[in-house]
């Protein structure tokens, strides 16, 4: 089966909301005819915005890994975690399984995040042609893993708002969860301003 | 040439198919890049509404009864969604406290609210005033609501206060579960749709 052909080859263009299909305008002001938001070949500077945001969400990393999200607090004792030293206690107190989980989306997802993102953006670039479905596959993964790396925020909010026992015993969030929060909001614009269309665009070879 | 709407352009490289009629759990793959173009959209608009519907029964229920309640010698202590908001707020991290509100809150609610607004009317095949705008709505919201990753935040919660505290889960926890299964159901369903099956009302 012949591959079919491309919008930008014939002349059209889909609305990136409504997915409506029009004739190609060269004007950077039109507007959808059906919902009226604006229409565009292409994402936006989508290069630019992803590379921006990445870069952001990186700088975010190193606190977000560095300071502990958590406090935990008794009569006779004080203890800060970290995301790796929490996921260390949850496996050291009998819940390998939910350890493996919360590494994976703490850890892995915003690791590969980096990875991946960084990848695509440096091989559409250089208008790279090698395993071009394999990199839109890569993009869809980034995009469907991506909010899950909230998870860590979720439980220190849950245990803070729970375990507020006066002196007895007391949960309490730390800076770097907030630094956590924020690359995971930076990482999932970065992927939403970055054009998978571009990954097809202009490809050297085949 | 085609009428445009016998026309889909797959999202991720800009490849152009003829659309044609699915089959009850069939899915539309792009042959270039294998994404997903439509999938068979297998509840009708009434189900749908039915759903969204019941989604908001079980939100509201999800809001406003405890989620879990943890015993310290004679001592209990139970929190809503609403209070690891502000325990979040009260404690110097506003922004996480924002992040929640938005994702679990503000946005599932406006997608339930939006959602079954435009159905109501769907029913009889008609636009909703203000159509277009909430089509667009639906859209830049749906990738900002986690109601999934807040029950599996609730669940790791659990196990690591199970360690120190006697842990009762309360009708919250249930009420998410439900939510979460909610959810996936509709993920299924392309509200996109709905601008084939309704028509402009004649004025």
């Amino acid at each position: 089966m012949n591959a079919p052909p491309r919008a930008s080859e014939l002349g059209m263009m889909s609305c990136h909301v409504c997915r409506l299909v029009t004739a190609y305008v060269d004007d950077p002001h039109a507007h959808c005819p059906r919902c009226g938001n604006a229409l565009h070949v292409r994402k936006r500077g989508s290069i630019g915005r992803a590379w921006a945001l990445l870069a952001a969400a990186a700088i975010f990393y190193i606190p977000a890994n560095l300071f502990p999200i958590m406090r935990t607090q008794s009569l006779s004792s004080k203890d800060d975690n970290t995301i790796l030293s929490g996921i260390v206690e949850l496996w050291r107190a009998g819940s390998p399984g939910l350890a493996v989980i919360v590494f994976t989306a703490s850890i892995v997802v915003p690791m590969l995040k980096f990875i991946i993102m960084g990848y695509l953006l440096v091989s559409v670039q250089r208008s790279s042609g090698f395993v071009a479905k394999q990199r839109t596959r890569l993009y869809r993964f980034v995009e469907l893993v991506g909010y899950w790396s909230m998870l860590d925020v979720f439980v220190v909010a849950i245990l803070s708002a729970l375990v507020h026992f006066k002196i007895l015993s007391r949960v309490e969030p730390l800076p770097g969860v907030v630094y956590f929060g924020v690359v995971v909001v930076l990482t999932m614009l970065s992927a939403m301003s970055f054009d998978p269309r571009l990954i097809w665009d202009n490809r050297k070879s085949q | 040439m085609h009428n445009a709407q016998e026309l889909i352009v797959c999202e991720h490289c800009d490849s152009v198919y003829r659309r044609r009629t699915l089959a009850r759990g069939e899915v539309a793959d792009c042959v270039v890049c294998g994404a997903v173009l439509e999938r068979h959209q297998w509840l009708g608009v009434d189900a749908q509404f039915a759903l969204i519907v019941a989604a908001f029964i079980v939100f509201v229920i999800a809001n406003v009864s405890p989620i879990v309640t943890l015993g310290l010698s004679g001592m209990t202590a139970a929190t809503t969604l609403w209070g690891a908001v502000i325990a979040m707020w009260n404690d110097g991290a506003q922004v996480v406290a924002f992040l929640s509100a938005m994702t679990l809150f503000f946005f599932p609610l406006s997608q339930i609210l939006i959602f079954g607004w435009v159905l109501w009317f769907a029913r009889d095949g008609r636009r909703a005033p203000g159509f277009a705008q909430a089509m667009s709505a639906l859209v830049r919201v749906k990738p900002w609501s986690m109601i999934e990753v807040f029950m599996l935040g609730t669940l790791v919660a659990v196990v690591k206060a199970h360690t120190y505290f006697d842990v009762v889960p309360g009708p919250g926890i249930w009420a998410f579960g439900f939510l979460t299964l909610l959810v996936t159901l509709f993920s299924s369903h392309d509200p996109r749709q709905l601008w084939d099956i309704t028509r402009e009302a004649r004025a």
